[in-house]
């Protein structure tokens, strides 16, 4: 499959009176056309610092991407100039926000807001940008789009501002869409029906996603591959099923299992103790080295190379070591 | 027998959002919590839900019906049996970042209901307390002269839980309490508030709208819409049998983390959102987005009736 996106050994640092924060450290995946990433972790991982990155909106300073490659249909999006990046943004690439109640201006018509972008890149004029915006406003659902064109992002809920702003991030026909925890602030009820939306509208455009979530829920059901992010690092990625039935690395297996499900009740939680590291100073070894019921004098000095367990699967883990497995197999017999 | 620690009759609290207009944002609300149990309170955002935790705790007046703790009213005690009643029910919030004064150190977090109490002969006796109260929610003696923002925000809840056990209640309300955590430290609060209840048999209140949370914590479960409850039951009639359409709707829309599940699974998308709470829809508050709508629900308010032992429900069809 074609890829159109590559990311290689991402480096983004923010400098602060207290220090550098080191938020990621050395990120680096594919994405295909056509199919949904999801980059999952918990807060601090690094995922939407990973998310703003490809889009070049790391203020800087304090922010600087230090290392590595964004590479956009084989574009360096890193070198591109800023000019060049504006006639990326939003074209090529959009992105849709966790607060669809801040990510609107609220003195703005959504009709306004809508046709912007459009007028500002595609050189349309008022009447044809207005008939992309309606259609669009139709393509996610928001009933009589004529009349609603004219409001204001107060007069809707917070579902259809969602469902504005996907609209808006999709009205130049972009061929990736970073969503960055697009439900989390939706009822899950009306998280359905915008879950369901995403699935129509890739079917309808073929557009690529990169959902960056913390719902190992939403994840089951909308994504194609995952990648598991911890203290700015991806430890794992593969397929749906590798992660969720092939499990490898002990911090996934944790965030798996820390999970409540509504189909199951089990006696206690498992959760994983401790906390992730200061990024300020990140530990030479394994990150999660301290948190890890399975770690070794290894995992404090060194930090694991990856190891592919299949085309897709590759894990970051001292555990995957052959001198690992040899013991592991010495211990079980 | 199981006693009733907390027994809420007819409960409604209005709120005057002015130009005449009233917000029903608790309308008519019955259920008991059995001492000892967790009793889950369920819905989505505007439904009630915190609006009565609140009201139950005297924190707003009730514009009708009644709470009573331990067979007492709470809305008619006197500033002095309230000054008490609060020594019995105590609240852990939301936000632990908001719920802190960040002026106030740990020591003096948790220190201040005691003072205010007076429970403690001397400040040794209390800072005792206040340590001993910091190790058993998994915190340690050194944290006591932090300031809040020294602490991360699965820490900052477990300040918040020991100043909830500062005076030693027997019941809390625990509003959304890991709403704000991640994933892995949700875990550890949950099972945290559980270890706490076994040891100190505690009841609580359990306001989320997290279902698959609420259903591990939960002995039984309430599920709220539009100010009204809809559905109580035991935790897990409430998943093997739920009765109203919106409760059906809800599980329904709730992911699980396992794609073969999930690929199986039949969706009921709810069409809509959640009519205004200001001018609701007259007869079933759900009738408007309810795929089993019929004529009568337009008319009559359904009754909370008990359809199977311990399984109410408000709904035309049963």
């Amino acid at each position: 499959m074609e890829k159109i996106l590559e990311v290689e050994d991402l480096h983004v640092t923010f400098t602060t009176y207290g220090g550098t924060v080191q938020a990621v450290r050395g990120v680096s995946f594919d994405l295909h056309k056509g199919e949904t990433l999801a980059i999952v972790g918990e807060s601090g991982c690094g995922k939407s610092v990973t998310s703003n990155a490809i889009m070049r909106l790391i203020p800087s300073p304090p922010g600087k991407i230090t290392k590595g490659s964004v590479k956009f249909k084989g574009k360096d999006l890193t070198k591109v100039s800023e000019k060049k990046m504006r006639s990326i943004r939003g074209v090529d690439i959009s992105m849709v926000f966790q607060d669809p109640m801040t990510a609107l201006n609220p003195t703005l018509t959504i009709g306004t807001q809508l046709t912007e972008g459009i007028k500002e890149h595609q050189n349309l004029s008022n009447s044809e940008a207005e008939k992309k915006a309606l259609q669009m406003l139709e393509l996610v659902g928001i009933p009589n789009p004529d009349e609603r064109m004219k409001q204001y992002p107060h007069q809707f809920s917070g579902g259809m501002r969602q469902r504005i702003v996907i609209a808006i991030a999709l009205i130049c026909q972009p061929e990736l869409l970073i969503a960055d925890e697009p439900t989390t602030a939706l009822d899950v009820t009306i998280q359905a029906q915008i879950l369901e939306l995403f699935d129509e509208i890739q079917q309808a455009t073929g557009v690529s996603i990169i959902l960056i979530t913390h719902d190992l829920g939403v994840v089951a059901k909308v994504a194609d591959r995952i990648a598991v992010m911890y203290a700015g690092k991806i430890i794992e990625t593969g397929t749906k099923r590798d992660i969720f039935y092939k499990t490898e690395h002990p911090y996934t297996k944790g965030l798996l299992s820390s999970v409540p499900r509504l189909d199951q009740r089990g006696s206690e939680l498992t959760s994983i103790e401790g906390t992730p590291p200061d990024l300020f100073a990140p530990p030479e070894g394994c990150p999660f080295a301290a948190r890890c019921e399975f770690a070794m004098v290894v995992c404090n000095k060194m930090y694991p190379d990856e190891t592919s367990l299949s085309d897709e699967h590759r894990v970051h883990c001292w555990l995957q070591d052959e001198r690992a497995k040899k013991l592991q197999a010495a211990s079980s017999k | 027998m199981k006693e009733k620690i907390l027994e809420v009759k007819g409960l409604k609290k209005h709120f005057e959002v002015g130009r005449g207009q009233i917000l029903k944002a608790v309308d008519d609300v019955s259920f008991d919590v059995y001492r000892g149990e967790t009793f889950g309170l369920v819905g989505e955002s505007g439904c009630g839900k915190t609006t009565i935790g609140r009201t139950i705790m005297g924190l707003y007046n009730k514009t009708d019906g009644n709470v009573l703790y331990d067979g007492e009213d709470v809305h008619a005690l006197s500033k002095e049996e309230e000054f008490d009643f609060y020594k019995k029910m105590q609240m852990i919030f939301q936000d632990p970042y908001a719920s802190l004064n960040p002026r106030s150190t740990v020591r003096e977090v948790i220190g201040e209901p005691m003072e205010v109490h007076g429970l403690y002969e001397s400040k040794k006796e209390q800072l005792d307390e206040i340590i001993s109260l910091l190790e058993e929610v998994g915190l340690d003696r050194d944290h006591a002269n932090r300031y809040p923002h020294e602490f991360s925000g699965g820490q900052r809840q477990r300040i918040g839980i020991a100043r909830a056990l500062a005076l030693q209640p027997d019941f809390i309300i625990a509003d959304e309490p890991i709403s704000a955590l991640d994933v892995s430290v949700q875990a550890q609060v949950v099972n945290l508030l559980k270890r706490l209840q076994t040891e100190m048999g505690l009841t609580f209140l359990f306001i989320a709208h997290d279902l698959s949370m609420v259903r591990q914590i939960s002995d039984r479960i309430g599920v709220m819409y539009l100010g009204n409850l809809v559905e109580l039951t035991t935790s897990d009639q409430l998943y093997e049998n739920p009765l109203h359409p919106y409760t059906k709707a809800l599980l329904s829309a709730i992911p699980i983390p396992d794609p073969d599940v999930e690929e199986k699974r039949e969706r009921i998308i709810l069409e809509g959102e959640l009519p205004s709470p200001i001018d609701p829809p007259s007869g079933c508050v759900f009738r408007t987005r309810c795929p089993a709508a019929m004529d009568i629900c337009s008319e009559v308010v359904p009754t909370f009736k008990e359809q199977e032992e311990g399984h109410y429900v408000a709904c035309h069809l049963y």
